[in-house]
């Protein structure tokens, strides 16, 4: 599923992104990239914006990129 | 003396100019949201007999160059001449930060590694063996916190010792599958004694990332050939392994993998899971609902105190000068030169320096929002918003610092990446009405609006060219700048408390500013408005009123008179002239020549249209005797649409002059400077021009 599809609270596993090489590699500098977890901390109204927590830094997303990450929900243990 | 250049490089948010501040105790802003850093900085200081030149570059996540300031950084380490890096990274979120570090570990340099803000890390329980961090990366790795100053000494013996070491070579390692790749290629180049400037592993590892400028040398060279098969075999190697041709991806899940892996060797978290402080905050700030209404509620406050508090001192300051010009006329008498420096000097300049107290709140709030990383925050909230009017949430940014001043708003707009993102964020800073506009708004709104209601004037001002700004915008991004959106990942900085030295630091700094800019600018366009209002002197004129004056018996009739001639006086001088030939362009918007001439003058700097106003109607008619200050003569002069006409176009012409140099520069060419002058001078005009109308048809 991508990132956009997940719920406020809920921690996922980033499997592929499907983004140019620029913005993937963005991505990587601030920690995102293939194998990282992720928490989804908070939506803007119609959710055009996402802010998520990777490792112990916050990142701001649009939608329009958050499109381009697919993860895989992760089980509470 | 030795002398010795230190390169400081670390990513956004980790502390660096306040670790420069506290080695140097140099004046440097320091702000927590990307970009505070816009153009390198330096600073000199002698350190045990060594002269030490320690060169702050703009923060950067990666040496990637994805935007304009990380490209700042990555030329000058790869171009410039300097003789240590010092990387400086913030201890509590080390992974992530470790990343830049192993790019900088191929670089090939001296390096030591500052494990800032050690102090926050202590509290949050985070405890780094630095000893053994400094082992697995090959280089020194020193604790310091720049907020209480820890550390510092030793970071700077370790930096002039450094110097006398050779260097080893980082250590930095790769997963095996890539260092088996590497291996085949050194002992091929081995083998075949290879002679260039570059180490052979350094060679090796750019020709597997597919650095460009390695590829073109030895693509020159007799080598080539039989390289390029060991080569292609390597590559495909690690595309099998990885299941991806994306060699930037394979290297940055390998330099993350490295970062991660000496994390868990050298860091423990004592304390568990404490409920972060940062996300407590954001889970209201960052509220779906109330997060918009809350920060409007912050900036509307912030402009009811610039208001309310500020005009408390502002009315001691303007007793002060209004006596102070009495007892200079007292003193000089009431010819040429008590006039210079009771109505030019002390008039334009005192009005000026009045606003000071405003000026000085604008600047703490807006300090405040740099420093506490809440602006990143509402660059989140109101991307959504932005993005429909054709801007990036980033834009908010260079925006929201353009209330105080467009010249750092201009540079500001670096962090920006995509080119027509930027020029429509450049183009529309104006809007954002700067410091200096302060001053004629509190004026007016004071003048024609009364103590209670001005502080939300002010805001709806603001407002309104903020509103004004979005459209234009839109319009820009539709007709002129069309094109691809730049993707918004942006980093959510900590909250963290800033240091009130820091701030008042920053405040106090911007206040002399001011002052200065009061001191020698204005006082200058003072005295040639002074002097162009003054003179040629009319003696004919004069003559004729004063035989006219004499046969009156009735007072009332005699300061009719005076009045007459003064207002003739101002009509016939070099300014009025100025004013009759701009007059034609201005009087479909109600602006009668004094109010022209202040807003050419004021093209120089905003406060000249204040200290221009200032001198005009100390000197001019309906000088009310009992309350001489500027309000009361701009209420008495000035009907109220023409003032609100006048605000307008305040508001959205061209910033001052400085400001449009730096533009000019930012935007890359000054034929967008024309454009800017067009398109501002245009908006302008029209807005004022239905403003008027609107105005009239409501009194």
């Amino acid at each position: 599923m991508r990132l956009v599809d997940l719920k406020e609270g809920q921690e996922a596993l980033v499997v592929r992104i499907d983004a140019d090489e620029d913005l993937k590699r963005r991505f990587a500098s601030l920690g995102l990239r293939r194998g990282s977890q992720i928490v989804i901390k908070a939506f803007s109204l119609n959710k055009s914006t996402i802010e998520i927590k990777i490792g112990s830094t916050l990142l701001a997303l649009r939608k329009e990129e958050a499109d381009k990450i697919q993860v895989k929900v992760m089980e509470k243990i | 003396m030795k002398s010795l250049v230190v390169a400081l490089v670390g990513q956004p948010n980790v502390g660096k100019s306040m670790l420069i501040n506290a080695i140097s105790d140099a004046r440097l802003k320091v702000g927590n949201f990307s970009g505070v850093t816009v153009e390198k900085t330096e600073v000199s200081f002698e350190f045990q007999g060594v002269a030490i030149r320690i060169v702050d570059l703009p923060g950067t996540y990666s040496l990637n160059d994805y935007t304009q300031d990380e490209r700042v950084t990555k030329n000058f380490l790869e171009n410039e001449e300097y003789d240590i890096i010092v990387n400086v990274v913030d201890a509590t979120n080390l992974e992530r930060n470790l990343f830049l570090t192993t790019q900088l570990l191929s670089l090939d340099k001296k390096m030591i590694v500052a494990l800032n803000m050690m102090d926050e890390a202590k509290k949050e329980g985070v405890c780094i063996d630095e000893k053994q961090l400094g082992n697995i990366l090959g280089v020194p790795c020193v604790k310091v916190s720049a907020a209480t100053k820890r550390g510092i000494g030793k970071l700077l013996n370790r930096i002039v010792d450094m110097v006398h070491f050779k260097y080893e070579g980082s250590k930095l390692t790769f997963s095996e599958p890539v260092e088996e790749e590497i291996e085949k290629i050194v002992n091929f180049l081995k083998e075949k004694r290879y002679k260039g400037d570059e180490n052979y592993r350094t060679l090796a590892l750019k020709l597997l990332e597919e650095d460009k400028k390695t590829y073109k040398k030895l693509h020159d060279e007799p080598i080539w050939i039989e390289l390029l098969p060991i080569i292609r075999e390597a590559l495909n190697h690690l595309y099998i392994h990885y299941d991806t041709k994306d060699l930037s991806e394979i290297f940055a899940l390998e330099r993350a993998a490295f970062a991660k892996g000496a994390v868990m060797e050298t860091v423990r978290f004592e304390k568990k899971d404490v409920k972060n402080f940062t996300e407590k905050i954001d889970s209201i700030l960052l509220h779906k609902f109330w997060g918009i209404p809350i920060f409007l509620l912050f900036m509307w406050t912030l402009f009811q105190l610039t208001f309310e508090i500020g005009s408390i001192p502002m009315e001691w300051i303007d007793t002060f000068f209004v006596l102070l010009s009495d007892y200079i006329k007292v003193v000089f008498g009431d010819g040429a030169l008590g006039s210079l420096l009771a109505d030019g000097i002390i008039g334009g300049v005192g009005s000026v320096i009045s606003f000071l107290p405003n000026i000085m709140i604008l600047f703490l709030g807006i300090a405040l929002l740099e420093t506490t990383g809440y602006m990143s925050r509402v660059a989140f909230l109101l991307d959504g918003f932005f993005h429909k009017f054709g801007l990036h949430g980033k834009s908010f940014i260079p925006l929201v610092t353009g209330f105080g001043c467009s010249v750092p708003a201009y540079m500001a707009a670096r962090t920006l990446k995509n080119d027509k993102d930027r020029l429509i964020t450049l183009f529309i800073i104006g809007f954002m009405s700067c410091g200096a506009k302060l001053p004629v708004y509190v004026l007016f709104a004071g003048a024609f609006f009364g103590q209670e209601n001005a502080g939300n004037v002010l805001f709806a001002i603001y407002i309104f060219g903020a509103i004004l700004g979005l459209f234009s915008a839109k319009i820009l991004k539709v007709v002129v700048f069309r094109g691809k959106d730049e993707p918004f990942v942006m980093e959510m900085p900590k909250y963290r408390l800033p240091s009130f030295k820091l701030i008042w630091h920053t405040v106090f700094t911007k206040s002399i500013m001011y002052l200065k800019k009061a001191g020698t600018f204005i006082l200058g366009a003072s005295v040639i408005i002074w002097f162009s209002v003054n003179y040629p002197k009319q003696p004919k004129l004069e003559e004729e009123y004063a035989s006219r004056i004499e046969t009156m018996q009735d007072e009332a009739q005699k300061s009719k008179l005076l009045n007459e001639l003064n207002q003739k006086k101002l009509e016939y001088s070099y300014l009025g002239e100025v004013g009759k030939i701009t007059q034609p362009f201005f009087t479909p918007l109600g602006f009668d020549w004094k109010l022209s001439v202040s807003l050419v003058s004021g093209l120089a700097a905003k406060e000249i249209v204040v200290s221009t106003l200032g001198i005009l109607y100390a000197l001019g008619e309906n000088v009310d005797e009992q309350d001489r200050s500027l309000i009361k003569n701009i209420k008495n002069n000035i009907e109220f649409p023409v003032a609100v006409s006048f605000i307008l176009f305040i508001m959205i012409y061209l910033p001052c002059f400085a400001a449009s140099i730096v533009f000019a520069k930012e935007a890359g060419s000054y034929k967008y400077l024309v454009y800017l002058f067009v398109f501002t001078t245009l908006v302008a005009w029209i807005v004022s021009f239905v403003g008027l109308h609107v105005a009239r048809y409501l009194t």
